[in-house]
């Protein structure tokens, strides 16, 4: 089967019927076993027992930014090769990046309180993460605004393009600016500064937090076919209709 | 046994993890109930898909 043989809306829907029940039911399991091992995880001997927020920060944070990177493929996709589930899938994609970064900005507000003694700084690493979850609230109001969906597609994908360019900031702020946010600890090189008692349960975290994300997204994705099929036959009753 | 230190944050922060998660989860899943029932709504009017009807005439 070729890749774009996929890309048939109802082939779609028939693979992630079968697929979205095996993923959420992995999604479960892979959680339990990541906030049993993050539970267990030693306190940092300079955070304390505060690390354990990181275990939800760090994954969101990741995923707030995949989430934009996957939207700016389909941007690609949408202008250029004009894929069918292009921007059905930038659209579905929209409101879980602007959730797991609304998570991201909270949970480091709550980290930043005890650690850094304030909720909020405008530092460079917090205010770009700010300004990323902004543009994911424009994303989500432009599909809302324009009508015709293949205009409002058009639309976010030029807004998703240029928003990217808030991803290499965001990662290298720590590095061209004097931030209070910590540098790079994790993927760097030279290797993780993690201990591994801390660093397995972090991963293990942000790939249960990964695979909740591609469950969402498929099963949004779904959704967002539906709609546009429930949008068709409305258009066509009404024109019988008239 | 020493209380655990700047517990209220970690409570806050899993408290808001599980707020967001368990409403994402729950709006996909009343949309997906939503759409579904639209659509057969409009199917029992008699309202189908040209690419529907051609399948169904097979």
């Amino acid at each position: 089967m070729r890749i774009s043989e996929f890309a048939n809306p109802s082939r779609f829907l028939r693979a992630a019927s079968l697929t979205i029940p095996w993923l959420g039911g992995a999604t479960v399991i892979l959680f339990a076993f990541a906030l049993y091992r993050a539970m267990l995880a030693p306190e940092d001997y300079q955070q304390g027992a505060t690390v354990k927020i990181m275990f939800l920060h760090v994954p969101s944070a990741w995923l707030g930014m995949l989430c934009w990177g996957l939207m700016t493929v389909a941007a690609l996709g949408t202008l250029v090769w004009r894929h069918p589930l292009a921007d059905v899938t930038a659209k579905a994609a929209a409101p879980l990046g602007a959730a797991f970064t609304l998570l991201c900005l909270v949970t480091g507000s709550l980290w930043g309180r005890p650690e850094w003694g304030t909720y909020w700084v405008w530092d460079a690493r917090l205010t770009s993460e700010l300004i990323l979850f902004l543009l994911y609230l424009g994303v989500i109001a432009l599909w809302r605004t324009v009508e015709d969906v293949s205009r409002a597609a058009r639309a976010v994908a030029i807004l998703t393009l240029v928003g990217a360019i808030d991803l290499p900031i965001i990662k290298f702020s720590v590095d061209w600016w004097n931030t209070l946010h910590q540098g790079a600890s994790v993927f760097r090189l030279g290797g993780s500064t993690i201990d591994p008692a801390i660093l397995v349960p972090l991963l293990l975290m942000a790939a249960a937090f990964t695979l909740l994300f591609v469950t969402l997204l498929l099963a949004a994705m779904r959704n967002e076919i539906l709609r546009r099929r429930v949008r068709t036959l409305r258009l066509l009753q009404a024109s019988a209709a008239g | 046994m020493q209380a655990t230190a700047h517990i209220e944050f970690i409570v806050a922060a899993y408290g808001a993890s599980v707020v967001v998660i368990v409403a994402l989860i729950a709006w996909v899943m009343l949309d997906y109930r939503l759409q579904r029932r639209i659509l057969a709504e409009l199917e029992t009017k008699g309202v189908s898909r040209r690419s529907a009807r051609e399948s169904a005439d097979e």
